[in-house]
């Protein structure tokens, strides 16, 4: 139990994916605009990051290991990623229209969400089991819509904020995520795992 | 030699399986989760406004072009007006109705204005407009651009200060009505002379 919440704990916060592994950036600058959009899209990873690195764990387990093709890992888990993505797609599609218009144009976007593959490949790299790998992948998407939501709220406050023009729009955004990186540095040493 | 093959071999049966069982979930999955959806209902959703003002009677505008497809009539779309009811009219091979709407209504084009002393800046209304004329933020007033402005109403109610109201839409500045000038000689002897609206 001690296990598993350091393992959530770590991934969450200390190793938080976007602002101290530097994975995840793309969707972090791209839907942080507003808060409504970042909540879709942390919805949306939480659940495909949780999903695929189970996906993730079963592959490596059943079928790499036994085979002995570990150099095929990265491929072989971008095609389990798009699946499990685009099988969620068309399930949700069709159980729940309404929470589909919601994380619709999000589900797409996470195929090539670099932490998903990310959580995948770390995972297999610090040999967690099949409990460990689920709870790894629910502690990444905890940080990243922790940090996804907080700064899309710093960047509506920034969008009305008087910003010299130089520093403005992407700069000011950059720069800020710059801050909340060094922000994040503060809960290293924390734990050690 | 032999480990070469053994390890693209490996390679090729991994990935295989890997694809092979993907491929086989999403065409099941493809089957399973199909939804019937009628390629009409697209096209009449797409001559809609999309205000999603609900004023048809139905909580949108895709469950508005749904129930033309069953039998509604092409007339309830008050934004849209009589030029969407004559385009539906023609997409459907219908014969066009005038518009039910309340005809007044119907025949003047309004727009919302905001009485600016009286805005408290709460941004309710800019969440309620559909086609996002209203500029402002949080504490400070508000306006409406009244080029983009419907005159759809779904921004009067959300006011907790009632400072919005409908108006004629106001003519541009540039806009000029030409009189007809006088054609015939004798016409010219009237005393009306050009007249600039």
């Amino acid at each position: 139990m001690t296990e598993i919440s350091l393992i959530i704990v770590s991934a969450a916060l200390v190793n938080n994916f976007v602002l101290v592994q530097f994975l995840g950036l793309c969707p972090f600058m791209g839907v942080s605009g507003r808060i409504e959009t970042a909540l879709g899209m942390s919805l949306a990873t939480t659940f495909v990051l949780t999903l695929s690195s189970v996906v993730a764990y079963a592959i490596q387990a059943l079928l790499l290991i036994p085979l002995d093709a570990l150099w095929l890992r990265t491929l072989a888990f971008i095609v389990a990623i798009a699946v499990a993505v685009q099988f969620t797609e068309l399930a949700l599609k069709k159980t729940s229209p309404l929470v589909h218009s919601v994380l619709g144009i999000y589900l797409p976007l996470i195929t090539t969400n670099c932490a998903v593959l990310g959580v995948a490949l770390l995972n297999t790299n610090r040999a967690h089991s099949l409990l460990e790998s689920a709870f790894f992948g629910v502690g990444a998407a905890l940080g990243f819509s922790l940090v996804l939501i907080l700064f899309a709220g710093v960047r509506e406050r920034l969008e009305l904020a008087d910003i010299p023009r130089p520093f403005g729009g992407a700069s000011i955004a950059l720069i800020t995520a710059g801050f909340m990186a060094l922000a994040f540095m503060g809960f290293s040493g924390m734990i050690r795992l | 030699m032999t480990d070469g093959i053994m390890t693209l071999g490996a390679g090729v049966l991994g990935l295989g399986i890997v694809t092979l069982a993907g491929g086989i979930l999403l065409s099941f999955a493809a089957k399973r989760f199909r939804i019937e959806s009628n390629p009409i209902i697209e096209s009449i959703d797409a001559l809609l406004p999309q205000t999603q003002c609900g004023q048809c009677g139905y909580p949108g505008c895709q469950p508005y072009a749904k129930a033309i497809i069953s039998g509604e009539s092409i007339n309830r779309c008050p934004p849209g007006g009589q030029n969407t009811v004559d385009r539906l009219a023609d997409l459907l091979g219908l014969p066009t109705t005038p518009l039910d709407a309340d005809p007044e209504a119907a025949s003047q084009d309004k727009v919302a204005v905001i009485i600016e002393e009286d805005c408290i800046g709460c941004t309710k209304c800019i969440q309620a407009c559909p086609v996002d004329a209203i500029i402002g933020a949080a504490k400070l007033m508000h306006t409406v651009i009244f080029d983009q402005c419907t005159g759809c109403d779904l921004c009067i109610e959300p006011c907790p200060v009632d400072c919005i109201k409908l108006i004629p839409r106001p003519l541009r500045k540039d806009h000029w009505i030409p009189a007809s000038p006088p054609l015939i000689a004798t016409d010219r002897s009237s005393p009306l002379a050009i007249k600039h609206g």
